[in-house]
């Protein structure tokens, strides 16, 4: 595998790289982790975005022209709870993650 | 030169393989948006070596380098000399080590570095274990605190990174906590601007080996701020500044009581935790004023 990883990047002309380097960014379907989702109750969201400062994982933007103001990315989350216990108005609740769902 | 097989917002994915609800993955995120695709991070085996990847694959969009545990500080000064030889001064370079890999293994590399004034960004997060290797006790683990080699509680206390830093006489450094992400982002701010050695202790707590659930992560870097265990303060040019005063302190049982590694600590050990605490929280008030 070292010998491959060093032949690619023989090839590039810009950067002379010495040695194994890993060159494919790439994410991992964490969102398979999850055994809770976290669920918004838009009627009381103030669109404050604390949720989505606090994100470990990053996959919450806040949409503030929508209705469902509030955007997860499904593939990625890992259901840690961080977003439903720093809401502020205590408007994100846990739910269970049901199979086949 | 890097194939971007998927999306993110940031410079670093997404989808990568730390436990939910960690604290080093949140900062290191915070840190690359403040800092920019202008940065080179070096990296120690640990935790946080799962940002450079495994095999071909990595999880950051920006240059990165895996280097052995105790030489990270030493890695950092060479790719610093390096660019500056092809003229570069502007690139900022940054090592993101665990607490083992700076108060144990690193610290001589680490003294080194700040000795000769190097221009590099140190940050040390600091879970207060070896948490990837198993929950070994290290030199940053808390006074009573469990872990798999102090099953009785640690008897000593925490090593202070930051006062050994000071005594090098750097130009910059703070203590910034996952509770309180603006705090950590201007502080941040601030040391990009500044050249030379700068130094950053992160406080972030792991759920795996503290006991705690992955959903009060933040809610435990708070209580630990407010409670007087962590105190959030800078350093800058021989001035020492407390960012967060909290009106009254906590009493620390509050803090200790949500974690299960401060499980065994009887009345008489938090009692005497007490007082150090608020000791150590009035010094640092004093040292304020100097």
């Amino acid at each position: 595998m070292q010998k491959q990883q060093i032949s690619v990047l023989a090839k590039q002309k810009k950067y002379n790289a010495l040695g194994p380097c890993a060159n494919i960014f790439t994410s991992i379907n964490t969102g398979s982790w999850r055994l809770e989702r976290p669920e918004v109750n838009y009627s009381e969201c103030v669109k404050c975005g604390i949720c989505a400062m606090y994100c470990p994982a990053n996959v919450i933007t806040i949409n503030k022209t929508e209705k469902e103001c509030v955007q997860f990315m499904w593939d990625y989350c890992k259901g840690c709870g961080i977003c439903a216990n720093e809401c502020p108005k205590s408007c994100i609740a846990m739910i269970e993650e049901k199979e086949g769902e | 030169m890097i194939d971007i097989k998927s999306e993110t917002q940031g410079y670093v994915a997404h989808g990568v393989s730390a436990c939910a609800g960690c604290g080093m993955e949140l900062i290191i995120r915070n840190i690359l948006d403040v800092l920019g695709d202008d940065t080179t991070v070096v990296i120690p085996p640990g935790c946080s070596a799962l940002f450079c990847g495994f095999g071909k694959e990595t999880a950051l969009k920006i240059p990165a380098f895996q280097g052995n545990l105790e030489n990270s500080a030493a890695y950092a000064t060479g790719i610093r000399a390096g660019y500056r030889a092809q003229g570069n001064n502007h690139t900022t370079v940054l090592v993101y080590a665990g607490d083992g890999g700076t108060l144990d293994i690193g610290l001589q590399s680490l003294s080194g570095m700040m000795e000769r004034g190097e221009d590099v960004l140190y940050v040390c997060y600091d879970n207060e274990a070896y948490m990837n290797t198993g929950i070994q006790g290290s030199s940053a683990t808390p006074f009573h605190a469990w872990s798999t080699t102090t099953p009785a509680g640690k008897n000593v206390m925490k090593k202070d990174l930051l006062s050994i830093a000071i005594a090098h006489r750097v130009p910059y450094c703070a203590s910034c906590s996952m509770g309180n992400i603006p705090d950590l982002r201007h502080k941040f701010e601030k040391a990009k601007s500044i050249q030379g050695p700068r130094v950053i202790h992160v406080f972030s707590p792991c759920p795996t080996g503290w006991g705690i659930k992955p959903a009060k992560s933040v809610e435990v870097s708070r209580m630990a701020i407010q409670t007087g265990m962590w105190i959030l303060y800078e350093y800058e040019y021989g001035k020492l500044k407390v960012n967060i005063k909290p009106k009254s302190l906590e009493p620390i049982c509050t803090y200790l009581k949500m974690q299960k590694r401060f499980k065994q600590v009887t009345d008489e050990q938090m009692e005497e935790l007490q007082q150090l605490v608020t000791a150590n929280y009035n010094k640092m008030l004093k040292m304020e004023k100097i």
